[in-house]
């Protein structure tokens, strides 16, 4: 990362307090986001991605809580003096400093364009409120603004649709919607949690394709979160691999495909299923399952599955994040 | 951008052994019957089984009433009308033996009405498993025991009246018990009858759908937005005064129960609405089962949890209906005795003011309601077994 | 919208008509007809009934005719205005009932507004503050509203304001204001004893209204259209407020309708126990005299006026929720 970065995330843990015990979502996750770049952080289902993603708003449901770390963002420069940079991590969650980066500096994007927005208030409402919110224009102002950026997500006849309720707009035209409303307020990081998961894949391309587009327009940065290795092959930048919590490879995009070094990369990257393979060629997953989140193994998250285990030490101790290469860090005892 | 390869590379691993298992619990959880996840839920509602408990209890009054009650609730005396309860002193000099004092009847020279005053003299020893009236024992036996009773036997000048007397002098505590028998098996009458109405009118409603439906959903809404109490009232002042006790009594539970039943049809119809697009109705009939066997082999037992719990949140209704009723005067009337019959002394409030004991009856039906309601929550929330 | 409220006018009027049926079926329940009864009421205070004005009577109410001809004759005369005569007081029926009508719609929208003001914040407040200790409280009056009949309620309520402030808490005007024509000072008068009755009346449907305001809202709390909200930057009450709330009120509003009759129910019993002049007292007379027209009619007035309630609620209903302005439902 030659510039400054933009997010810079060190050492956060985000616990759920329960009955039953404490669910450790977030471990201990470090990563940096550029301006203007791709952040990929992928992971399976349960890693702890969206509570990344939901600690960084400030968002995190109860009971979770931020108990460890620093979330530092640097804030858009104003006419004043001062520091820009503040730890998320820090303020009041639903304080008025919070509030004012939260949809206008980073906004969020996410899986369920079915269901995220409100039934019984129009499209246009909702982007309108979101729009007053941050910048000091009128009503009249905000609406026609919101018919623009409708119109620049690609929503066809815009100013109808600006007067509809959600549920008569297609899936495709709701995450087009949601792109819009999170953009209103042009931030400088856009977080999108699986944004395509629940599209079809030729709409799927089509919102990837879009919202490339407004990241080279606005120059705006985006942390993009998701399951699918090939989403992130198009689009990242950078990439961050996530597991039980934690960390365990950051790199370019290239070096992650080309040359992984965590076990749990390569399997990743093993079970995807190709299409040259050879006839009657198996399918390699990983072996075993996710633990359950209050039977967490001992020292690294993953060495009950890992095929390079090395007893004595992957079971007593966790390893860190250190970089092995050029913008390129990994979570695991074989590079120490 | 570039074109990306996505590399595998074709190596097999030294494998290691998966972790452990699924702990042995969480692999009851598959292989449990409904019935076994239903009990596993409930359990686990510690108020809803404690309400489980009470509600034994209360059946158990309901079965054994003359065993518990000791004086017979019909034998009026004007010289004992409205006693307050009396104290009952459990140990008698160190050792146990409760006791009551007998109690001395006088006129209170300036209001003219009755005063009771114990006389510390007279100590009558309660006995458990006393004699007492004659009664038959579940209807057959006959016998004279009573869980409680006084030591002189049947001698009248000895008596005890735990909770009290009301107006003709007739004790509350065994009065309480029989009340308890009518007040409770009405509501499982009244029940009965609406579970049956409730769930044929509401499962041709969801299987045939159609006119069928329209008719009786638009019946249920009529039914629903009419204010219920006038018309019973109406009703049960219609019944002929000539009519026996038992007549009344049945008549009272067809009142009570022509209008629960929009209830439980709801439920019903509901629920056959959503099994009919369920794919195993749908196999099941393919499969070539008749229409009646799709009903009763395999719907049926999808919902009967649903209307089990429905059935007991329905109770409480009945029990304050029939205890309204008879309040007012238009329900069961004496000689049959209920809780409402009994509170009806307790209709105004000077009445109330000078002898509060009155009010007594009204704590079993507050009790009785509150169990069911949570019972009737906790089978609700357990017959989901698969739910949040 | 025109179409759904046009629905549930239909639906009104057809239950009316099955109110005027029932109430026609109570009339008719006691042995004898109007007319026997009438003469003899007459008879025991020394007054002759002539036989011209007996057959009048007859031909008046069709007596002796097939029973639905009575009936049409029936709604003939209400429609006219006239509701028969009361036989307990010799008055006609609508002077009997007099402002007592009037006193339980009073009585009755006083505990569904009760219902509301008190159901929608508590629901609100337990919903969002999930397990708290407000909640709990919330949930354990809840239970006693549900738990405790009405009636029982105001007897106990009664006699404690008796034993423990000598105070009598019933009736709705005080003794001095209770038979005087309408003015300020009694409309005021009114105002300061009705908290109570409505209380009682509307502590079950309240406790009702809670877990149903509560339930829903929880469901919708979970739903992805809050964290849009929360993302955008939105203060926490307005999150609530704005949206979840918004969703959560629609059902909760529907079953506001079925609230009233209940309410109208209970107040006839409550009324009884509290002595409030409403026309629950006067129907138990009735029924128990088995002065019928007197009864029947009640009955008929209730059952219309808890029709109207419950559709003047759907419109407002239908006012509420767009998605049933905007498309059928």
């Amino acid at each position: 990362m030659a510039a400054e970065p933009l997010l810079s995330v060190r050492n956060l843990k985000t616990y759920f307090a329960q009955d039953e015990g404490t669910v450790r979502a977030v471990d201990g996750v470090s990563f940096d986001v550029a301006p203007g770049a791709t952040l990929g952080i992928v992971g399976e289902s349960g890693c702890g991605k969206s509570v990344t993603a939901r600690s960084i708003l400030r968002i995190v449901d109860r009971p979770g809580r931020i108990v460890d770390g620093e979330i530092l963002f640097r804030r858009r420069v104003s006419n004043g003096a001062g520091s820009p940079i503040v730890d998320l991590a820090k303020l009041d969650g639903n304080g008025s400093e919070m509030r004012a980066i939260r949809g206008a500096e980073i906004a969020l994007i996410f899986q369920e364009p079915m269901s995220s927005f409100s039934p019984v208030h129009t499209i246009g409402n909702q982007i309108v409120e979101a729009i007053l919110l941050h910048q000091p224009v009128s009503r009249r102002a905000a609406r026609a603004k919101t018919i623009e950026i409708l119109r620049r997500v690609g929503v066809s006849s815009p100013d109808e649709r600006v007067d509809q309720l959600s549920n008569q707009l297609s899936g495709g035209l709701r995450q087009r919607a949601m792109i819009a409303m999170a953009l209103s307020c042009r931030p400088t990081l856009l977080i999108a949690d699986e944004p395509t998961t629940a599209l079809d894949v030729t709409t799927q391309t089509q919102i990837l394709e879009l919202m490339r587009q407004l990241q080279k327009e606005d120059r705006m940065a985006i942390m993009l979160i998701t399951h699918d290795l090939g989403v992130i092959a198009e689009m990242a930048t950078d990439v961050a691999v996530m597991y039980l919590g934690r960390v365990v490879e950051q790199a370019p995009v290239d070096a992650i495909f080309h040359a992984p070094r965590h076990p749990y990369t390569k399997a990743l990257l093993r079970s995807i299923p190709r299409l040259r393979a050879e006839r009657h060629e198996r399918l390699t997953p990983i072996a075993g399952a996710v633990p359950h989140p209050y039977d967490r193994p001992a020292g690294c998250p993953f060495h009950a599955r890992c095929p390079e285990f090395v007893p004595g030490t992957c079971d007593q101790r966790a390893p860190s994040l250190r970089p092995v290469a050029d913008g390129h860090a990994v979570s695991c005892f074989l590079y120490e | 951008m570039t074109e990306r390869q996505v590399v595998a590379e074709p190596v097999t691993p030294p494998f290691r052994e998966p972790g452990p298992v699924l702990a042995s619990r969480e692999q009851r959880i598959f292989v449990a019957s409904q019935w076994q996840l239903m009990w596993w839920r409930f359990r686990k509602h510690k108020v809803a089984v404690a309400s489980a408990l009470v509600v034994a209890g209360f059946y158990m009054v309901v079965l054994g009433a003359d065993f518990l009650a000791y004086a017979d609730p019909d034998a009026s005396e004007a010289q004992r009308s409205l006693m307050p309860p009396q104290r009952v002193y459990w140990f008698d000099g160190g050792q146990f033996g409760p006791y009551v004092h007998g109690v001395k009847g006088a006129r209170d020279p300036l209001t003219f009405k009755r005063v009771y005053r114990p006389d510390p003299e007279q100590k009558i020893r309660l006995r458990f498993f006393a004699e007492g009236f004659e009664y038959h024992l579940f209807g057959l036996i006959p016998t004279t025991r009573h869980l409680i009773g006084v030591d002189a036997g049947l001698d009248p000048n000895k008596t005890v009246f735990l909770l009290g007397t009301d107006v003709q002098g007739r004790d509350l505590w065994s009065r309480l018990m029989y009340g308890t028998r009518i007040s409770l098996t009405i509501g499982l009458l009244g029940v009965s009858a609406s579970l049956v109405l409730g769930v044929v009118l509401g499962g041709l409603s969801g299987f045939y759908g159609g006119a069928v439906d329209t008719v009786i959903q638009r019946t249920i809404e009529i039914l629903r937005s009419i204010p219920t109490i006038p018309l019973w009232m109406g009703l049960a002042a219609a019944l002929p005064r000539e009519w026996t006790v038992l007549q009344v009594y049945f008549a009272i539970t067809v009142i009570i129960s022509l209008l629960g039943w929009t209830e439980l049809a709801r439920v019903v119809r509901g629920r056959f609405l959503t099994m009919r697009e369920e794919d195993f109705v749908v196999s099941a009939r393919l499969v070539g089962c008749s229409r009646l066997r799709t009903i009763f082999v395999h719907m049926v037992p999808s919902f009967m949890s649903h209307i089990i719990a429905a059935t007991t949140l329905a109770l409480p209704a009945m029990i304050i209906s029939e205890t309204a009723l008879s309040f007012l005067g238009l329900g069961l009337r004496p000689p049959a005795i209920s809780w409402g019959v009994l509170l009806q002394q307790a209709q105004n409030v000077q009445t109330v003011a000078i002898s509060p004991w009155l009010m007594i009856p009204a704590l079993p039906v507050i009790l009785a309601v509150m169990a069911f309601n949570f019972l009737g929550d906790g089978l609700r929330d357990a017959a989901d077994p698969y739910g949040r | 919208m025109l179409a759904y409220i046009g629905r549930r006018a239909i639906l009104a009027i057809f239950t009316v008509w099955a109110i005027s049926v029932l109430s026609f079926v109570i009339i008719q329940l006691p042995p004898g007809d109007y007319v026997t009864s009438y003469i003899a009421q007459m008879a025991s205070t020394g007054s002759v009934v002539s036989d011209e004005e007996a057959e009048a009577l007859r031909i008046q109410y069709g007596l002796g005719q097939p029973i639905y001809v009575q009936y049409l004759k029936w709604m003939g005369q209400i429609v006219q205005g006239n509701f028969g005569m009361s036989m307990e007081w010799r008055r006609p029926v609508t002077e009997v009932i007099g402002e007592r009508l009037w006193l339980t719609v009073v009585v009755s929208v006083a505990a569904l507004m009760l219902t509301w003001a008190l159901a929608l914040p508590i629901g609100i407040y337990s919903a969002v503050r999930q397990y708290s200790v407000g909640d709990y409280l919330a949930t354990f009056v809840g239970f006693i509203g549900l738990a405790v009949p009405n009636f029982l309620l105001a007897l106990v309520l009664l006699y404690l304001g008796f034993v423990l402030f000598n105070a009598h808490i019933g009736g709705l005007f005080s003794p001095e204001l209770q038979d005087a024509p309408w003015s300020a000072a009694r409309v005021w008068d009114l105002l300061k004893h009705l908290p109570i009755p409505a209380l009682i009346l509307g502590l079950a449907g309240t406790a009702q209204q809670i877990r149903i305001m509560r339930a829903n809202l929880l469901d919708e709390l979970r739903k992805p259209y809050v964290v849009t909200a929360r993302s955008k930057g939105l203060p926490e009450s307005r999150v609530i407020l704005k949206y979840p709330v918004r969703v959560a009120l629609n059902p909760f509003a529907s079953t506001i309708g079925y609230t009233l009759p209940y309410i109208v129910s209970g107040s006839i019993i409550v009324s009884l126990v509290l002595g409030l002049p409403t026309v629950g007292p006067l129907l138990l007379k009735a029924l128990i005299a088995q002065d019928m027209f007197l009864a029947g009619t009640i009955v008929l007035m209730l059952g219309v006026m808890t029709v109207i309630g419950t559709l003047i609620s759907d419109i407002l209903l239908v006012w509420i929720d767009p998605r049933i302005r905007l498309e059928e439902t």
